[in-house]
C-alpha cells in the first residue's frame, strides 16, 4: 500500500496507508496499531478505496497529548477523514479499539457514515465476562489472549524482535508505552465509555465480525452489539481469535466485501 | 540530620509458600489472608512504636499510603497521623504522603494535611507522591497517561489553596471548583515543608528543584544500588544552580541494630527476608503500565526485569546477599555507624527514612534494635552537616505554645 502524511485541522499529523479505487472505506487500528502487513486491507483495495491512518501516539509523529478522551477519539476520526479529501460518504472498519472509536463516530454523525464493520470491537463491559487486563500484562503475555493460535501469532505482533536484545527491548517498550499508554486513555481501567447509551442513534447498516476463539473480547460481546443494535449482521469465523483480520484474511475479507458490496 | 523513623505497617502473617500461592502482595492479594481481630492488635502495635520513637528522640515518625497492599496496612495514613497527634507533640509527623491524584477533589488533602498541622501544632511534613502504578491505576483506576498531568494539577490547587487569602475558581482539567476556600488553615506558612517521594521517575527531580522540595528516594534496593540514581537527582540541582544543601534529599533504608553483627543475624535476619521474600513479591504486570512512565524515564532506566527469563531468576534472597548488597544495612552499633556514614556521605543525605520495623519482626526486636540505634548510632550521626546546620528549609517549624495533650492528660 502507498503512504501518505496527512495533518488535520487542529495540527495533529499522521500516517495513511491508502490503496485501490472504488467507494472510499476507512480502517481503523486497534490497540496493538498496524502491523507490517496489512492481508485484509490489501485484498479489499481490489475492489475499494482503503485508508487505514494511524493513531496519535502509534507513528512517528507526536500528538497523542492532545487526545484526552473518547469525544477527541471520535472527532479526531473525522479530522482524519476531512483531510482525506474523500469525494463520498466513507464507510468505516474498525477493529478492536478502532472499532469503539468508528462506532462512536457512526453514532455522533449518525448521517456521516455509509456503512459500518465493526471486528472484535471493543466498548462494552459485561460483568459476567471481564474483558482480560491487557494493561496489566507483559510484552510477551500479550499473543496468549489475542490469538487463537498464540505461536504464530506472537511474531506478527512483535515483528519477530528478539526480546533477549537489550535495545531492540527499550525500543520496543517505548513504542508500546506510547501505543498502550495513548489508548488507555480510552480503555483503561475498564474498557468502556458509555457507548451503549449511544447505540440507538446508530443508522449505518452494520456488520459485526468476530473470531470464534477470541479469549480478549469473547463472543459475547458480539451478541451484546447485535441486542444494541438490531439491524446489525454477525459474521463468526472459525479458527480466529481477537486478531482475526490476521489469522483468518481471506474469510475475513469475503464477509466484508460481501457486505460492502453487495453481488 | 533528621532522622525519620518509619513504619510501613506490613502484615505479618503471610505464609510460607506466599511466593508459590499467589501472584501478588499488591493489587489482588487475597483477602483472605488479613484477619481484622489481628489487625486490631497489629495497629496499636506499630503506632505504638512510631510514639516509642518520639520518646527516643527521633526527629519525625514516618508512615505512607498505600492500597490492597499486604506490607503497607495504611490505605489513610491521615487516619494514623491524627492518633499520632494526640499521643505526641515532639517529633515531627511525616506523612509522606498523600497520593494527590486520587482524591477528588485534591481540596480533600489540602483540608486534611491542614487539620493535622493545626492539631499537630505545625509538625506535619507534607508528603505528595505521584503514587505507585500499582495504588494509582490498578487500585484506583486513574489512566496511566493522565496521571502525572493529574498529579501536577492537584499539586497546583493545594498549594494555591493553602496560600490564597481569598476564595478563588479553579478551572482545572481534571478538577472544576467554583469555589476554593480552605478551612482550616494551616500553621505552617506559606505551607508545610513538602517532601516528595520518588520511586525512580526522573521527571520528578525538576519538579523538586524548582519548588525547593525535599526529593527522596524510596526504594527498598538499599544504599549501593542508589548511587547512580542519587547522582542525577545531584546532577539536576547542581544544573539549576540552586545551593546543594543536603536536606533537599531523603532516602529510605532498612537498619537492624544489634550488640554484634553476628547477633543481628541470628535476631533479626527471618523478618528481614520475610520482607524481601514474602512482601516484595509483586506482580510484575502491575508494576508498569503502558504511559505511565514516560519516554524519557523508559529511556533512562533498566530494563532487565521485563525479560522473560529474568521472572525465573527473581528468587529467594538470602541475608548475606541483602546485606554485602546493601539492601539492609545490619550489625553492632558500630558496623551500623559506619555503614551509615558511607551512605549519607555517598547519596549526599540530610533527611533519612529508616525501617526498624521489617516484615514480621516482633516487637521486642524492633524496641531493642530503635533503641540501640537511637543510643549508640543516631548521635554520632547527628551532626553530619555542620556547615548546613542552620538551613531549616526543608523542616517543619512548631508553634512553641503547641498543646501537648499526651502531657497534659491527668
Amino acid at each position: 500500500m502507498n503512504e501518505r502524511k496527512i495533518e488535520t485541522k487542529r495540527g495533529i499529523k499522521c500516517r495513511v496507508l491508502e490503496a485501490g479505487q472504488g467507494a472510499p472505506v476507512v480502517f481503523f487500528h486497534g490497540a496493538g496499531g498496524l502491523l507490517a502487513q496489512e492481508p485484509v486491507l490489501e485484498a479489499l483495495s481490489r475492489r475499494f478505496r482503503v485508508y487505514a491512518p494511524e493513531w496519535p501516539g502509534y507513528g512517528a509523529d507526536a500528538g497523542e497529548e492532545k487526545l484526552d478522551d473518547m469525544l477527541d477519539f471520535a472527532l479526531h476520526g473525522f479530522d482524519v477523514i476531512e483531510a482525506l479529501g474523500l469525494d463520498a460518504r466513507p464507510s468505516l472498519i474498525g477493529h478492536s479499539m478502532g472499532g469503539m472509536i468508528a462506532a462512536e463516530m457512526a453514532c455522533i454523525a449518525n448521517q456521516a457514515v455509509e456503512k459500518l464493520v465493526l471486528i472484535g470491537s471493543a466498548g462494552l463491559w459485561i460483568d459476567a465476562h471481564p474483558v482480560p487486563d491487557i494493561f496489566s500484562m507483559l510484552p510477551f503475555e500479550l499473543a496468549q489472549v489475542l490469538f487463537a493460535d498464540p505461536k504464530a501469532g506472537e511474531k506478527l505482533l512483535t515483528g519477530g524482535i528478539d526480546f533477549s536484545n537489550m535495545d531492540a527491548l527499550q525500543t520496543f517498550m517505548v513504542a508500546n508505552a506510547r501505543r498502550l499508554g495513548t489508548a488507555g486513555k480510552i480503555l483503561f481501567p475498564i474498557p468502556n465509555r458509555r457507548l451503549s447509551k449511544r447505540l440507538y442513534r446508530l443508522r449505518a447498516p452494520t456488520l459485526l465480525v468476530w473470531g470464534r476463539e477470541d479469549k480478549l473480547i469473547p463472543l459475547v460481546y458480539a451478541e451484546r452489539f447485535r441486542q444494541l443494535i438490531p439491524h446489525a449482521k454477525l459474521a463468526v469465523i472459525d479458527a480466529a481469535g481477537h486478531m482475526v483480520p490476521y489469522e483468518q484474511p481471506e474469510k475475513t475479507t469475503a464477509e466484508i466485501e460481501r457486505f460492502l458490496a453487495p453481488a | 540530620m533528621k532522622f525519620t523513623w518509619f513504619n510501613l505497617m506490613p502484615w505479618p502473617h503471610l505464609p510460607e509458600d506466599f511466593r508459590e500461592k499467589h501472584r501478588s502482595v499488591w493489587v489482588d492479594i487475597d483477602s483472605r489472608l488479613y484477619d481484622p481481630a489481628e489487625g486490631n492488635r497489629v495497629y496499636h502495635e506499630y503506632m505504638d512504636q512510631l510514639e516509642y520513637a518520639d520518646t527516643l528522640g527521633f526527629d519525625a515518625m514516618g508512615i505512607n499510603e498505600h492500597h490492597q497492599n499486604a506490607y503497607g496496612l495504611m490505605p489513610s495514613p491521615n487516619i494514623i497521623a491524627a492518633g499520632l497527634a494526640r499521643r505526641t507533640s515532639r517529633s515531627a509527623i511525616a506523612v509522606i504522603g498523600n497520593s494527590i491524584a486520587l482524591y477528588n477533589p485534591p481540596i480533600r488533602v489540602a483540608e486534611e494535611f491542614a487539620m493535622l498541622d493545626v492539631i499537630s501544632g505545625g509538625r506535619l511534613l507534607a508528603g505528595f507522591p505521584v503514587g505507585t502504578p500499582m495504588d494509582t491505576n490498578f487500585c484506583y483506576g486513574q489512566i496511566p497517561a493522565l496521571t502525572r498531568e493529574k498529579y501536577y494539577e492537584a499539586h497546583e490547587l493545594i498549594m494555591r489553596a493553602w496560600h490564597e487569602d481569598e476564595p478563588f475558581a479553579f478551572d482545572g482539567k481534571f478538577n472544576q471548583l467554583r469555589y476554593v476556600n480552605c478551612w482550616p488553615r494551616p500553621i505552617q506558612k506559606p505551607n508545610p515543608p513538602v517532601f516528595i517521594p520518588g520511586g525512580g521517575s526522573i521527571e520528578t527531580w525538576d519538579f523538586c528543584v524548582n519548588n525547593d522540595y525535599n526529593y527522596s528516594y524510596l526504594s527498598y534496593g538499599g544504599y549501593k544500588a542508589a548511587k547512580a540514581l542519587m547522582d542525577g537527582y545531584w546532577e539536576t540541582v547542581a544544573a539549576s544552580g540552586k545551593d546543594e544543601s543536603p536536606y533537599r534529599a531523603g532516602f529510605a533504608q532498612v537498619v537492624c541494630v544489634a550488640e554484634t553483627d553476628a547477633e543481628a543475624e541470628r535476631l533479626y535476619a527471618d523478618h528481614v527476608l520475610y520482607f524481601y521474600n514474602r512482601c516484595l513479591h509483586v506482580n510484575l504486570g502491575f508494576s508498569d503500565p503502558p504511559g505511565y512512565r514516560t519516554v524519557k524515564t523508559i529511556q533512562a532506566g533498566k530494563l532487565n526485569q521485563f525479560r522473560a527469563e529474568n521472572q525465573r531468576l527473581f528468587t529467594q534472597l538470602t541475608w548475606k546477599e541483602l546485606v554485602d548488597g546493601g539492601y539492609v544495612i545490619a550489625g553492632s552499633p558500630a558496623t551500623v555507624r559506619e555503614r551509615m556514614e558511607f551512605m549519607i556521605k555517598s547519596l549526599r543525605l540530610g533527611t533519612l527514612f529508616l525501617l526498624f520495623q521489617i516484615g514480621n519482626m516482633p516487637d521486642d526486636k524492633v524496641r531493642n534494635s530503635t533503641k540501640l540505634f537511637a543510643e549508640k548510632v543516631m548521635p554520632a550521626l547527628r551532626d553530619t552537616w555542620p556547615e548546613w546546620k542552620n538551613d531549616d528549609r526543608f523542616w517543619c517549624k512548631p508553634l512553641e505554645t503547641r498543646v501537648r495533650p499526651e502531657e497534659s492528660r491527668a
